[in-house]
């Protein structure tokens, strides 16, 4: 079903699809220009204190003594307290899942007590009255350290040699093993085995606005209200009301506006827990902001895999089985609540997952080291199970000589083989792998560039074309977090109010953070409910505010939120037409609303303004009916339930320029095409997909923390970490395919991560097709000129 | 990420900017776009600022005598748009536009950037290219250094407390070339030369390689090659890769010559 057959209006109706499917302009842009935006650093609160943080300059240490006389003493300082001080009004927390079988993981507290295990690591906070202040002080806080011996390799970890946290009993936070069955028999029997590892660098995410949170605690109603820049301001009342023990309700989670997030910003952070304990401690509102050097230290990194992969096809060329071990490093501790073994779960679920092979074996451990912690990053495993799916596809296909697109064709799952289940045990709904190649093909005139690609080499000119076709877990199901234990909401809800002058009010549980969500349910609820969008306002991100939801992560915002809204939409406009009936003394079967009207359903023809039946519900009730009561804010939830994840498809191309004497690739081109369903406003689309492009670019080419074998991070700041830049870009050219997904109304799957997940391995292939010719071949990303000098054996 | 307190005077006349940076603790700013972050990253923590950006006088550019002299208040978007510059220095005119980015350069400053004498900087290359004179003012009055013996190491030159550095004669050259590597663009190069060939000499001058341009004057390519140092490995580069990259540089420079 394409969308245009899609039911956006009540049966048998013939109004039409309102703004679904158009590239309407997002109401925010507006305001954030014009320097309007509200982020938590922007808010002002009497009596705001600031909190700096004394962070461990080791990776590992014991914290022998620390001596906080000096800082106290210092100007404006407010208080300045240690791990044991925070403990005692905030409970520690340990990352675990139910569902992933074995996981463990130590205590963590707001603050370190006793030890620290990596370098930026929290051990003191000074409260002052400026930031500026809290900063001087902390440079009085004298420790006294006892080194600890340091684990920063991931092999070494796993070796156990030396334990971390020796009350585990070694350094395995979580391992899992799959296996169809018959896997060693293919192996040892298939015409052409290939054989690859590849390696990951471990990267963050770097938002536009640092992490912030301003926790102000009200000792009157034993209340907190906590002004924070997350994805999941519900989640984090649940978080704050249980370690903070105030009661749930007396929690409220804020969140304004949020300068972009990628998963950064949807986790339990030690440092901003303490934030929120300080408050209590001093009855006052206290802010923290991370700082750019803070924010490489301890905001999330994710990534770093150690991946070896094996692939078994025949001679014709038909994929048999895929064989895998994965090794991931994650830092001292699982991060809480998600728990950090969700991205080498992932990486098991879905390698391999465009294929029609039947047999499937994968082994993965999860290690701690001392470095920052890691944890889901957009697009959490996918660039990984890409990659590697990729690459040795690649290498496949090489190695019979079959071209790589014409190999993917013969393995790709066909497009009606679904519903269908994968080998590693996921399921997929509808997927179009065929029609996105094909697609593809089209697009980037692929037997052209194949063409001047040889051309080309004659006058050694190195340019290489790259496939990466993927599939993407979207619109997740409670089988995600909820099952594993995690209070981790999988259903979002939505309230649409009809205001008197006959506007509507959004307020939807799914948050804000710079990627237009707000945008697209204004578009929503103006199509449901039959008013011009500019009627409409989008309340987002109050847990005292909004129905209770999971918020923004794993591609859910508008496949989730956007249904609840449409269905909140769908019984507002039912309700709104209660009230034309009774008022125009009409059916209400001959009724419809379209164009801030009501209307004869049959000839169109206007017959109440809204703002009429506004008025008229609101303030002369009193004319209607004496058993009839207008109805008209409405709230609907819904929740995915029928798969785990509503998967999404897409192939992505990648055009490359390799320069053999320097090592220096140029990105000419990019294309992705990408199937996620019905496509509610394609300019929001196709930007969630190049800046998801971009950063999976910066995984492939530039973007690496690099730690000393001290465990110091090498590189954390904006000069010396590289994120992409516009400069170096290509054009992305992007273009869809849709399948809606059946399971819900608005048949939209999700799109944030599908640019991120594919864009590496589209990179990586096309590096390595450059560089075929000359004989190399790269598998360590980011792919730097030395890596790829290395390689050309060049230096 | 706040920059610790600090004293701030904006003197108006080098008189005074001399008695103020002669003070314990004083720090000349010019553009600030290196010293700022250095404040703000608690990296140094001067007692005083004194910044010379209001001094009349020493943002002019002008070309006499088969020179160019350019005030050291020039931010790099003014010697990027000069046509004195153009015309007399093409070898500036190419290296300007790889100096960070628009924003930066319209505050950076020329003296800035050769007090600051970061090695892999673009403009105390050029200057031991071309053989520049940096003229230096104190309250003691004028002396004149020649770029080589100014830069002296790793963020190191010549200058004293008491002294601003108020400008730089920049010889005009026959031919010139400018090529430097960089993973993005306006990043400090991994490695670049700035060359030119005057009176039928090439003076080569290699940054992002030591800790100060290195400077060659060689015959023939091959002596070009074989004449490099050793060059300082960096967080994403080895030390063979760089030798290896300005190989490749000079190859790519040498015909311009
Ligand atoms: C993101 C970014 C990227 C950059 N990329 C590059 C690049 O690619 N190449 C490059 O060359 N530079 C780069 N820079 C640095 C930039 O060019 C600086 O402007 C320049 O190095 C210093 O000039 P300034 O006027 O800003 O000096 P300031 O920051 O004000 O001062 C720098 C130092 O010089 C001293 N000083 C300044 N003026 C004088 C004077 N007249 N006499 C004596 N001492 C003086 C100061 O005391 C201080 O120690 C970059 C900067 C940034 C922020």
């Amino acid at each position: 079903m394409g969308k245009a057959e899609l039911p956006l209006h009540a049966p048998g109706t013939q109004v039409d699809k309102g703004y679904i499917g158009e590239s309407t302009p997002r109401p925010n842009a507006q305001r954030l220009l014009q320097g309007r935006g509200a982020f938590t650093d922007d808010l002002r609160f009497p009596r705001l204190a600031h909190v700096a943080f004394f962070r461990s300059p080791y990776a590992h240490a014991r914290i022998r003594k620390l001596s906080l006389e000096k800082a106290r003493a210092q100007p404006g300082v407010v208080g300045v307290f240690d791990g044991r001080a925070v403990a005692e009004y905030c409970k520690p927390w340990v990352a675990v899942l139910a569902h992933l079988k074995g996981i463990k993981s130590p205590a963590q507290h707001a603050i370190a007590i006793e030890r620290a295990c990596w370098q930026g690591e929290a051990c003191a906070a000074v409260v002052a009255e400026s930031r500026t202040q809290a900063e001087d002080a902390v440079q009085h806080i004298e420790a006294e350290w006892e080194e600890l011996p340091v684990v920063v390799d991931m092999e070494e970890s796993l070796s156990g040699k030396r334990v971390i946290h020796p009350d585990l009993g070694d350094n395995i936070c979580f391992k899992r093993e799959h296996d169809t069955g018959g896997v060693e028999e293919i192996f040892a029997k298939a015409d052409v085995v290939v054989e690859d590892t590849f390696h990951f660098g471990r990267h963050t995410g770097v938002c536009v606005e640092g992490r912030a949170i301003l926790a102000d605690y009200n000792a009157a109603e034993h209340s907190l209200t906590v002004y924070h820049a997350t994805q999941a301001p519900h989640m984090m009342q649940d978080i704050f009301s249980r370690h903070l023990n105030i009661p749930e309700g007396n929690v409220r989670v804020i969140a304004k506006d949020v300068g972009g997030s990628f998963g950064i910003k949807v986790h339990v952070y030690a440092d901003e827990m303490a934030t929120a304990a300080l408050s209590i401690m001093l009855r006052r509102p206290v802010k923290f902001v991370a700082d750019r050097l803070e924010s490489f230290l301890s905001d999330i990194h994710a990534r770093e895999h150690r991946a070896r992969v094996r692939l078994a096809c025949t001679k014709a060329g038909e994929i048999l089985a895929f064989d895998l071990d994965d090794l991931t490093a994650i830092g001292p501790y699982s991060v809480y609540p998600r728990t950090s073994g969700i991205e080498g779960n992932q990486v098991v679920n879905l390698t391999g997952g465009p294929y029609k092979h039947q047999k499937y074996r994968a082994r993965m451990h999860v290690v701690f080291t001392n470095k920052n912690v890691t944890c889901q990053y957009r697009a959490v495993g996918h660039p990984i199970a890409v990659a590697l799916t990729e690459g040795i596809v690649d290498l496949a296909a090489q190695k019979i000589g079959i071209d790589p697109a014409d190999f993917r064709r013969k393995n790709l799952i066909s497009d009606d083989a679904y519903p269908y289940t994968f080998p590693s045990g996921i399921k997929f709904e509808k997927l179009s792998h065929h029609k996105a190649l094909d697609l593809l093909l089209r697009i980037t005139n692929y037997a052209g560039l194949r063409a001047e690609q040889s051309r080309l080499r004659q006058q050694k000119i190195y340019r290489g074309i790259g496939l990466a076709a993927m599939i993407e877990v979207t619109n997740p199901s409670p089988a995600f977090y909820g099952v594993g234990g995690a209070r981790i909401s999988a259903q979002d809800g939505a309230t649409l109010r009809l205001e008197p002058t006959g506007m509507v009010t959004v307020m939807c549980s799914v948050t804000e953070q710079g990627q237009g969500t707000e945008g697209i349910f204004a578009q929503i609820a103006a199509s449901a409910v039959g008013v011009s969008i500019d009627k409409v306002r989008v309340i987002t991100g109050d847990t005292g505010v909004t129905p209770y939801g999971g918020g923004t992560w794993a591609s859910r915002g508008a496949g989730i939120g956007g249904e609840a809204v449409l269905l909140a939409g769908r019984a507002l406009r039912a309700n709104m037409l209660d009230v034309a009936a009774k008022m125009l003394s009409l059916d209400k079967a001959e009724l419809d609303v379209r164009d801030n009207h009501v209307i004869n359903r049959l000839t169109g023809e206007a017959k109440l303004p809204l703002a009429e039946l506004g008025r008229v519900a609101y303030f002369r009730p009193d004319t209607l009916p004496i058993d009839f009561q207008s109805e008209l804010t409405v709230t609907r939830h819904y929740t995915p339930r029928q798969y785990g994840f509503t998967f999404t498809n897409g192939i992505q191309a990648s055009l490359v320029e390799v320069d053999p004497d320097t090592g220096f690739v140029k990105l000419l081109k990019h294309w992705c095409v990408e199937d996620s369903g019905t496509v509610i406003n394609p300019m929001l689309v196709d930007e969630q997909i190049r800046g998801g492009v971009v950063q999976g670019i910066g995984a492939a080419l530039y973007e690496e923390c690099l730690y000393g074998p001290d465990g110091q991070l090498l590189n954390g700041n904006m000069a010396d970490y590289l994120v992409p830049m516009a400069g170096e870009m290509p054009d992305i050219v992007c273009a869809h395919i849709e399948t809606p997904t059946l399971q819900s109304q608005l048949g939209a799957k999700g799109v944030g991560e599908a640019g991120t997940a594919g864009a590496p391995a589209a990179v990586m292939n096309a590096i390595n097709d450059a560089l075929a010719p000359l004989g190399a071949r790269v598998t360590r990303m980011p792919f730097t000129p030395e890596r790829i000098l290395q390689a050309l054996k060049k230096v | 990420m706040k920059a610790p307190s600090f004293a701030y005077a904006k003197p108006r006349t080098l008189a005074e900017a001399f008695e103020l940076i002669e003070r314990p603790g004083a720090k000349i700013l010019a553009g600030g776009q290196s010293l700022i972050p250095t404040l703000n990253m608690r990296l140094s923590a001067p007692e005083l600022l004194v910044d010379i950006t209001g001094l009349a006088g020493l943002s002019n550019i002008e070309a006499k005598n088969g020179a160019v002299r350019i005030g050291a208040l020039c931010t790099h978007a003014m010697v990027e748009r000069s046509p004195e510059v153009r015309e007399h220095l093409p070898l500036l005119a190419e290296a300007m536009p790889h100096i960070a980015h628009p924003a930066i350069r319209n505050r950076g400053t020329l003296g800035g950037s050769l007090a600051l004498a970061d090695p892999a900087a673009e403009l105390p290359a050029c200057a031991v290219a071309l053989d520049a004179v940096l003229i230096i003012a104190s309250r003691k009055g004028e002396r004149r250094v020649r770029a080589v013996e100014f830069f002296k190491g790793l963020f190191e030159t010549d200058l004293k407390q008491g002294e601003i550095l108020v400008g730089a004669e920049f010889p005009k050259a026959e031919k010139s070339a400018f090529v430097e590597l960089t993973r993005r663009h306006g990043d400090y190069a991994i490695v670049g030369l700035a060359a030119v060939t005057k009176q039928r000499e090439r003076r080569i001058s290699l940054f992002g390689f030591a800790d100060r341009p290195v400077l060659i004057r060689p015959g023939s390519l091959e002596e070009a090659k074989g004449s490099l140092p050793k060059p300082a490995a960096d967080l994403y580069h080895s030390s063979a890769t760089k030798l290896h990259l300005a190989k490749v540089l000079l190859e790519r420079a040498w015909n311009r010559l």
